[in-house]
């Protein structure tokens, strides 16, 4: 149930992109996007009634052991996260960019390819 | 911005930086780590670039250093990765805890783990800096097509 | 647990659904940052401190950038879909999408019944289970990222630095010369 909602949440990402016309818009729906997928990596990373996966001193080893949560998703999805970031600011820059040469932030005003 | 949010942010950011080096600092015992404390320390920067303006703001480091120090940030962690190779253990193996391994769960243990931390730190901290001193910069003029276009970076 | 991530992720979806569809680009970022927001507290809850700190000083990061471009004095609002065959074809692939995603999806099993407390040998269980002796790190994420994957960050390293190179070299103000008088821009 829950990973079908996280899909849902991907799927309102898509229809963003794919159909609307101000390019904010689309940006906002490729970061949409993104948290969907990070939050189904670490979705699939928990265990009933997990720890966190840090070990520190007040903590029985064992007990720790049986009940910590995967700590191989979260590694992954802090990297992305932040590469997240960096591909955001390069395409807010590609939108200034584009709005500095049309004048507008509609995509179906952009036509001037040129080679 | 007002003289009150001007002195007020340049408190703050003191806060912000000595939370930012403790997250990775302490980046193998507690949450934290390289990413955690170099978005920390950048976002310190982007509260100087919100409150004082960007030519202001790109004082208080420069965007050359801050350049130089990105790719100091890079190469470090390169270095400290093919350092492994070198010493004839293997790409980016632990050698200084293969070797030497400290007390476990002290703050000097876990071998690359905080000079990487602190590269990784160093790269993000500076890349995001320059990122938004340069975005907070550009300035359009008229109206209509092919705007009037003005930006920090030459 | 499950009934409060239920509740988390509904509020996530009817968030983005109305940052998708609101007019006002200023109110659309505000409903994304409720969204980015409500994605911490999920992580939270799923016990990954790391993340959420991450996540959430990038949060803040993405709305001052959003916000810094949509907010101008005479920018005229654009809104709206594209035309209506282009809607109808995105909707139509969207639900046929749905439709596959959702037969794999249910067949997954719970969330908190995790891959590594099924096999074993799963990887995860050794990262745990000697992640003190090995790599000295209490954090077995940080010993995970920067000793047992350190390649993936080294690899993460340069997608950084060749996005942010990208982003500052589109908002040079000119061309630059090359010695032969070509222009490179």
């Amino acid at each position: 149930m829950l990973y079908t909602l996280c899909f849902i949440l991907f799927a309102v990402g898509l229809f963003a992109v794919s159909t609307q016309k101000n390019i904010i818009k689309i940006i906002m729906g490729i970061e949409i996007m993104d948290l969907a997928v990070n939050l189904f990596l670490v979705m699939s990373g928990y265990r009933a009634d997990g720890r966190t996966p840090i070990l520190t001193r007040e903590v029985s080893r064992p007990e720790w052991l049986a009940a910590a949560v995967d700590p191989f998703p979260q590694a992954m999805v802090l990297t992305s996260i932040v590469i997240g970031l960096g591909v955001l600011a390069l395409l807010l820059v590609l939108a200034l960019r584009l709005y500095g040469r049309y004048g507008t932030y509609d995509i179906t005003k952009m036509r001037k390819l040129r080679g | 911005m007002s003289e009150i949010v001007r002195t007020v942010t340049r408190w703050i950011f003191a806060f912000i930086a000595t939370y930012g080096v403790y997250l990775v600092a302490y980046g193998h015992l507690t949450p934290g780590g390289g990413f955690a404390g170099g978005v920390m320390l950048a976002s310190g920067y982007v509260l100087l670039v919100l409150s004082r303006g960007a030519k202001e703001a790109e004082k208080s480091l420069g965007l050359r250093p801050a350049k130089a120090l990105d790719s100091v940030g890079a190469l470090l962690f390169l270095a400290i990765a093919v350092l492994g190779l070198v010493l004839g253990q293997g790409f980016f193996e632990n050698f200084i805890q293969k070797s030497t391994p400290g007390e476990p769960l002290e703050i000097l243990n876990a071998g690359i783990i905080p000079l990487c931390n602190i590269a990784i730190a160093l790269k993000v901290m500076t890349s995001l800096f320059v990122v938004f001193v340069v975005m907070a910069s550009v300035r359009f003029a008229g109206s209509g097509e092919e705007l009037e276009y003005t930006s920090e970076e030459e | 647990m499950t009934s409060y991530l239920t509740f988390l992720l509904v509020f996530m979806i009817i968030a983005a659904l109305a940052a998708v569809t609101m007019e006002d680009l200023l109110s659309a970022v505000i409903s994304l940052g409720a969204l980015g927001f409500a994605a911490s507290i999920v992580f939270l809850m799923l016990k990954a401190p790391d993340v959420e700190i991450v996540k959430r000083i990038v949060e803040v990061l993405v709305l001052v950038l959003l916000v810094r471009a949509t907010i101008r004095r005479d920018v005229e609002t654009v809104s709206g879909t594209r035309d209506t065959f282009g809607m109808i074809a995105a909707a139509v692939l969207i639900l046929l999408m749905s439709v596959f995603v959702i037969k794999v999806v249910g067949s997954l099993p719970e969330v908190g019944d995790s891959a590594m407390a099924r096999n074993a040998d799963a990887p995860s269980n050794h990262y745990l289970d000697k992640s003190l002796e090995e790599t000295g790190a209490g954090n077995a994420v940080t010993g995970v990222l920067l000793d047992y994957r350190g390649y993936d960050t080294l690899g993460e390293a340069t997608v950084l630095f060749a996005a942010v190179l990208g982003a500052v070299t589109l908002l040079r103000k000119r061309a630059r010369r090359l010695p032969a008088g070509r222009a490179e821009s």
